[in-house]
């Protein structure tokens, strides 16, 4: 197995975030599979940041804690990230800000003087990551023509001063006594996204015309990609005063006929919670990304966390239908969301993609083709006789005209209203309303037995079972496939698969929830559902799990 | 051949109540103005929460009945989605100056091409009677019964610093002079604001003290945001002065939606 860590340490501000970048693409042009963690704090110089890169020849969503290289840009790495070295680890440092006995002699090291080379170059210590690819690609012998390769597709100033140094750095790499040939690939590269990129590809694909958000972390990714992409992709990106204002807009383009999304986190997504409710009354499709990061309140806005599954599920005042998912992966958080627009715009009711941190911001290799996203349409009105927006029809589903289209008076409202869309407190039709939007479900539940709704990962004959969803599922699945254990993953939150993990818990011994909550927020929809898990594995750290440590947990509770 | 306006069902307002005074006023204005070309079917009517929000169900034409407060936004993106509609935003004061005032200043910072008419009766109808966000310092509501300790706000004076580019004083006692006003709104390329005083039979009947102070302004030059500003100073909602009624200000920019498309 080809299977290389990489880690990138520093402060805010030391451009450790790009060093990661190269490598992963240095790596996906020779042919391997790629992820990145990025552990970064809330601010903009200083603290300690740090980026681990994984290079595989097989299919990876998840980082390991151990690497084989470190790429050091101050002291602080040394002590900071310890436990992610093991004594093979090469450590790459700059010799003009460690010394060598900082240093534990236990590991093996390539001093050089990364500041002074630099600074004789009059180029700024950001430019150390452009050093650092160069030596590294040395150590591993890799054509000096690739990293120059990458040097100028992603470096956009002083080009060939940032490949001169790089240059400086792969003959130091070449000379080293531990140094290896490493091996190129018969992979093409693949296309490699974030999380975030993903959620918007499928968007877009699914016909999303605006995309609304205020900007919070983790989400802000997906406003940013879309921004800087606008025209390429056809779309509109609007930062308005407030999420409450996002939700709102979104639902006045909605009505008008245009399919929008929305994004943010915990707190920007309990702004929109009221506008939520507003579209289960209206019966207004919309696509809300709720990104999560450790909370309550501000919590820990750069980290990780899966605790607000049931808020996400409970969100809103009434009862309505919502469509709830999870992708664990890029590729899931393409047709995901490509699939929450079309429900959405099917059912004319909110659909809710649960991302975090980890899945949001890691960067991961691409494997879904995009051209499968169709965009699949509603049920338009007919233009004949009078239109009632909320006809009573036996599936739940009104047929659908737009604001300004001729000869239909189109009534949306938030109360309780006639078919028409005119209010009403009449007992009979109140129920009878309530009965048409809830009768929704029942035709969706009829849409969604031909869908895949559950993913059935690792050694499918195993009694051993783990149940994780969203970003949890990389880690995991790579500790059971390593223990030969299996993995069940809901991709579907609301309407819950029930029937279809209760169908692979036949004959299982111990089924193990996973998550990063305090709580098992999944454990707890599972015993609503009828399914009592043996243990839970909880981590609320604001870190993701972590292959080998989980695998060490999971051990301890199958021997 | 002009479509019928009225849904025909119940209404529930007050008898004499003044919001009947603006459903008609409007209703008269859109007459007049579908004879000089403009098509129903791309009026959109949005209303908040409140007495005032009940226009959208009394009104026989498209419309989008909002939550408490968040109308504005809902308009907003309605004329990003399609630039042909016409967004007309019945709100009231606890509405769009107390719970969804965010959206209104930012309505108008944007100049986003929707109109606002705000139903100003100094009062939360619909939740019997308590103070709102312009109402006179003192006012006995029911949260407030020893008389509320804030002064108004001014919406005109606010509607000015936001940079709004219509802006405009009605009263229901004057429907003509407010069905020009309307009119004049909806001509204006960008955000128009007019702000309508009415009594509220029920919670706060200042029918009196407008009938004595209301007066129309004369003509001036509303292109200068000085004058205007002094003008909008002359009443700061509380109980006396003279109220002067009329356009304060209009000023000719892009609108929002026009910046975003030039932007591709
Ligand atoms: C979020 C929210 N908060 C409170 C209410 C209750 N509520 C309904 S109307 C209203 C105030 C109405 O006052 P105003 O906007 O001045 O309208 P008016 O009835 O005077 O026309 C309130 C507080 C609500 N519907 N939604
Ligand atoms: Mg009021």
């Amino acid at each position: 197995m080809k299977d290389f860590s990489f880690l990138i340490g520093g402060k805010a501000g030391d451009g450790i975030k790009q060093a990661g970048h190269f490598l992963a693409q240095l790596f996906n042009e020779l042919g391997y599979n790629i992820f990145i963690y990025e552990d970064y704090q809330s601010l903009i110089t200083g603290g300690h940041n740090f980026s681990i890169v994984r290079a595989s020849d097989k299919r990876i969503l998840s980082h390991k804690q151990k690497v084989d290289f470190a790429i050091v840009f101050n002291k602080d790495t040394l002590e900071k990230n310890q436990e992610n070295f093991k004594k093979e680890t090469i450590i790459i440092y700059d010799s003009d800000v460690i010394q060598s006995n900082d240093l534990p002699k236990k590991y093996k090291a390539v001093a050089f003087p990364m500041s002074n080379v630099l600074k004789e170059s009059n180029l700024p210590l950001i430019v150390r990551n452009a050093v650092s690819l160069g030596i590294l690609a040395g150590i591993l012998k890799i054509d000096f023509e690739l990293v120059k390769k990458i040097i100028e597709n992603s470096v956009h100033k002083k080009i060939e001063e940032n490949i001169k140094v790089a240059e400086i750095g792969y003959k130091e790499g070449l000379e080293h006594k531990n140094g290896f040939e490493i091996e190129k690939l018969k992979n093409e590269p693949r296309k490699i996204l974030t999380g975030n990129e993903a959620i918007a590809l499928g968007a877009v694909r699914a016909g999303m015309k605006f995309y609304f958000a205020y900007p919070m972390t983790p989400a802000s990714g997906i406003l940013h990609f879309l921004a800087a992409n606008e025209d390429k992709f056809g779309v509109k990106a609007i930062h308005p005063e407030n999420e409450i204002a996002v939700a709102l807009m979104a639902e006045g383009a909605a009505t008008a006929g245009k399919r929008a999304m929305v994004g943010t986190s915990g707190g920007g997504f309990a702004l929109m919670v009221e506008a939520l409710s507003l579209a289960g009354q209206a019966e207004i499709p919309i696509v809300f990304v709720l990104s999560q990061r450790p909370g309550p309140a501000t919590g820990i806005p750069t980290y990780t966390s899966q605790a607000d599954l049931l808020f996400s599920l409970f969100a809103g005042h009434g009862e309505f239908l919502k469509i709830v998912v999870a992708p664990g992966d890029v590729d899931e958080a393409m047709f995901l969301t490509a699939m929450a627009m079309n429900l959405s715009w099917k059912y004319q009711t909110p659909a809710i993609i649960l991302s975090d941190k980890h899945l949001s911001e890691s960067v991961f290799s691409a494997y879904y083709d995009e051209n499968k996203i169709k965009i699949e349409q509603p049920k338009l009105w007919s233009g004949k006789g009078d239109y009632k927006r909320y006809s009573d029809e036996k599936d739940g589903i009104s047929s659908l005209a737009f604001l300004g289209d001729k000869n239909a008076i189109v009534k949306a409202t938030s109360y309780e209203h006639n078919e028409f869309g005119i209010t009403t407190e009449n007992s009979e039709e109140a129920k009878k309303m309530a009965e048409k939007r809830l009768r929704k479900k029942i035709t969706l539940l009829k849409e969604l037995k031909g869908e895949k709704t559950i993913n059935v990962l690792g050694n499918k004959k195993s009694k051993n079972v783990l149940i994780v969803w969203g970003s949890t599922k990389g880690a995991a699945v790579e500790a059971a496939e390593n223990l030969g254990i299996k993995v069940i993953q809901p991709m579907f939150i609301e309407p819950f698969p029930a029937d279809e993990i209760k169908k692979e818990l036949k004959g299982a011994k111990k089924i193990i929830d996973i998550e990063t909550n305090a709580t098992g927020q999944m454990a707890y929809i599972l015993k609503a559902n009828g399914i009592e898990v043996d243990e839970k594995i909880l981590k609320y750290d604001g870190r993701p799990f972590i292959i080998e440590k989980l695998e060490e947990k999971i051990k301890k509770i199958i021997k | 051949m002009s479509r019928e306006m009225d849904t025909k069902i119940e209404k529930t307002w007050c008898p004499g109540c003044a919001n009947f005074t603006i459903e008609a006023v409007f209703k008269n204005t859109l007459l007049e103005l579908e004879k000089e070309g403009l098509d129903l079917s791309k009026v959109v009517v949005l209303s908040g929460i409140g007495c005032h929000g009940k226009i959208s169900d009394y009104l026989n034409l498209s419309s989008f009945y909002s939550l408490h407060g968040r109308a504005i936004p809902v308009a907003e993106g309605i004329k990003l989605a399609n630039k042909d509609l016409i967004p007309i935003v019945f709100v009231g004061d606890g509405d769009a100056y107390g719970e969804g005032l965010e959206h209104l200043i930012f309505a108008a910072k944007r100049n986003t091409n929707i109109n606002v008419f705000v139903h100003n009766n100094r009062v939360y109808g619909l939740t019997t009677g308590q103070f709102a966000p312009t109402s006179p310092e003192k006012f006995k509501g029911r949260s407030t019964p020893k008389g509320s300790v804030e002064e108004p706000l001014n919406p005109i004076e606010l509607m000015l610093a936001s940079k709004a580019s219509f802006v405009a004083r009605g009263y229901t006692g004057k429907a003509e002079h407010l069905k020009d006003l309307m009119k004049q709104a909806l001509h204006h390329r960008g955000f128009s604001f007019i702000d309508i005083l009415q009594p509220c039979l029920a919670y706060f009947d200042s029918r009196d003290f407008y009938g004595k102070n209301v007066y129309e302004m004369e003509a001036q030059d509303v292109s200068n945001f000085n004058s205007a500003m002094a003008k909008a100073l002359e009443w700061d909602y509380n109980n006396g002065g003279k109220i002067p009624v009329g356009v304060f200000y209009n000023q000719k920019k892009l609108t929002f939606e026009e910046k975003i498309c030039l932007t591709n």
